[in-house]
């Protein structure tokens, strides 16, 4: 196992960010961190980068106690925090190559690493480029080459394409999928479903400090929701109470019906059926959607809430 | 006593973090230091105008109001009154040179830019970051020291041998702004809160022996003054460049080295605190 982790707590003096987890990620596994804000993820994230003590249970990094050796655990580690960390006052060359020699690694070595990784993540024309002139995509993609400097055995990505375009986004994880295959064990926090889902081998889903369910996004998809979810849509405004009235009349057609405040949400195997029901009792909702679940919708289930207000 | 081992403690903890470390102390310090010299490629111009507030003093005060003034004893012998103010300008841009990093970029960089963020995130430690950050602190005061150095020589205004020892003495006045002024800027919350380091360096710039002897000053402000830090730099540059060093000189060392290393030990438990939490 290269993180293994029993009983992990953190605490912020009266604040309680994570309250005993148990984590295990072996090699070349790609393990997602799920939940909304607040719910630990980041918290759990800088203990296993070395860079905040745990206040109690076991925590071995590579086999190690982060207490004893975090700069030997640094070392072999690559770290991509939520906010961008580049040194602005370095070009974007100079940032790979200062931060290449914080670990101590050869002049030419890290040389020869800065132009395989600015290509790896095309910012080789921006070579001598500021930071500042980058767009938030490209410097996203700047943290994440320099994440990479030390050729990671682990790499850890806190919540990688937060804030940025769709565009932007699918290169970034182009880029993960590449590391994977390569074979870096990848770890991540998100809070979108759809990241999740698409990287990760296996994930835990977090909720106020807690890991309420843990398994590959299929697994907990089959879990904890059905195969198909119909939307319907009730009002221009969308009342909640409204939907609270409606939700009585069609809860005998689904699985399990959710309330939001904005639509209801129909759990069934067959969508489309589903939708004919409830049409055929005569109610007419003003937009409809048949959509297989998702890791959303597992969320919803296990917490009672929406990962993205 | 429980303090004592808690204390002892905490450095046996922190002696193991290194442990397996691809990166030695002395190589972190030079990293740092060649960061910030590649930082400042850039921005070159402001490196220069620290340099030339002194200077400007030094004409000004020294040269100019010296026109009107005789010159003071200094160790039993009178000297020009442009020579008398020279050394303390020269301790002066030491502490100017170590005043800019320690204090708004150190603010910058440990606020703002999260920079020591990033580095912690290397093999590097808490204690690297405060070592490397100080130590181009005070070679930056050493530079401004050996540029005013010859000015000083140019201008004919150094009367001893002993004045070579100026350049390492000004790097003691770096370490000790340096430290301190670091150590404080951990505790800062707004850039509001440099003015009182205005506040403290103005008073120190004019009053430690820089433009007149503290004789001048009534007994109890002159024990205030003598132990200012700046104070007895000027006075041990002073020593330095007219040739009268004693046993005060070696207080002066040694108290300049201690405030430095007390810095850099508040510094870093600090950055502990702040950025390892």
């Amino acid at each position: 196992m290269l993180i293994h982790a029993r009983g992990l707590r953190k605490t912020f003096g009266d604040f309680e960010a994570v309250r005993g987890i148990d984590v295990d990620v072996p090699r070349g596994q790609a393990f997602g961190f799920l939940g909304p804000n607040g719910a630990g993820k980041s918290s759990t994230m800088r203990m296993v980068a070395a860079v905040s003590p745990p206040t109690g249970g076991t925590l071995r990094i590579l086999g190690m106690d982060p207490a004893e050796q975090s700069s030997a655990i640094k070392a072999r580690i690559g770290v991509c925090p939520q906010e961008d960390t580049l040194d602005l006052e370095l070009s974007v060359r100079d940032n790979l190559y200062v931060y290449g020699r914080y670990f101590g690694l050869p002049r030419k070595e890290v040389r020869a690493r800065v132009d395989e990784l600015l290509a790896f993540v095309q910012l080789g024309e921006k070579a001598d480029a500021m930071v500042d002139d980058l767009s938030g995509g490209m410097k996203r993609r700047l943290t994440i080459a320099r994440s990479l400097i030390n050729r990671p055995e682990i790499l850890l990505l806190d919540e990688p394409t937060t804030g940025l375009d769709p565009q932007a986004r699918h290169v970034v994880w182009d880029r993960l999928f590449r590391l994977k295959a390569q074979g870096v064990t990848l770890v991540l926090t998100t809070h979108y479903m759809d990241e999740a889902e698409q990287l990760c081998d296996r994930l835990v889903v977090m909720d106020k400090g807690h890991i309420v369910a843990e398994g590959s996004p299929l697994e907990l998809i089959r879990a904890h929701a059905t195969r198909e979810v119909a939307e319907l849509r009730f009002g221009a405004g969308g009342a909640q109470a409204e939907h609270e009235a409606v939700a009585e009349q069609v809860a005998g057609l689904a699985d399990r019906v959710e309330v939001l405040p904005d639509r209801l949400l129909l759990y069934s195997d067959d969508g489309e059926r589903t939708l004919a029901q409830v049409h055929a009792a005569g109610l007419r909702p003003t937009t409809t959607l048949v959509r297989r679940a998702t890791l959303e919708d597992v969320f919803l289930r296990l917490t009672g809430r929406t990962l993205v207000d | 006593m429980a303090l004592f081992t808690a204390a002892v403690a905490g450095e046996t903890a922190r002696r193991a973090a290194r442990q397996g470390s691809p990166v030695s102390a002395v190589e972190a310090t030079r990293l740092l230091v060649w960061r910030n010299m590649l930082a400042y490629r850039r921005h070159w111009p402001i490196f220069v105008t620290g340099f030339l507030e002194p200077v400007f003093y030094l004409f000004s005060i020294g040269v100019g109001v010296g026109a009107l003034v005789t010159g003071f004893e200094v160790g039993g012998r009178t000297v020009p009154y442009a020579e008398f103010v020279a050394p303390g300008m020269l301790a002066a841009s030491a502490m100017n040179g170590a005043l800019y990093d320690s204090t708004f970029n150190f603010f910058h960089k440990l606020r703002f830019g999260k920079l020591f963020d990033q580095m912690l995130a290397t093999p590097l430690t808490t204690m690297d970051v405060a070592r490397g950050e100080l130590s181009w602190s005070l070679i930056r005061g050493g530079i401004y020291a050996a540029a005013f150095l010859l000015v000083m020589v140019a201008m004919d205004l150094v009367s001893s041998w002993w004045a070579v020892l100026a350049v390492p003495a000004a790097l003691l006045i770096g370490l000790a702004f340096g430290g301190i002024c670091m150590a404080l800027t951990t505790f800062m919350r707004s850039w509001q809160d440099f003015e009182y380091v205005t506040l403290a360096t103005v008073p120190m710039f004019l009053f430690s022996a820089t433009f007149f002897p503290v004789s001048a000053f009534p007994e109890w402000l002159r024990w205030v003054v003598e132990c200012t830090p700046l104070y007895r730099g000027v006075v041990l540059i002073r020593e330095l460049c007219t040739g009268t060093v004693g046993w005060g000189s070696a207080a002066s060392v040694v108290y300049l080295v201690v405030l430095g290393l007390v810095g850099l030990v508040v510094v870093r438990r600090r950055l502990d605190r702040l950025l390892l939490a």
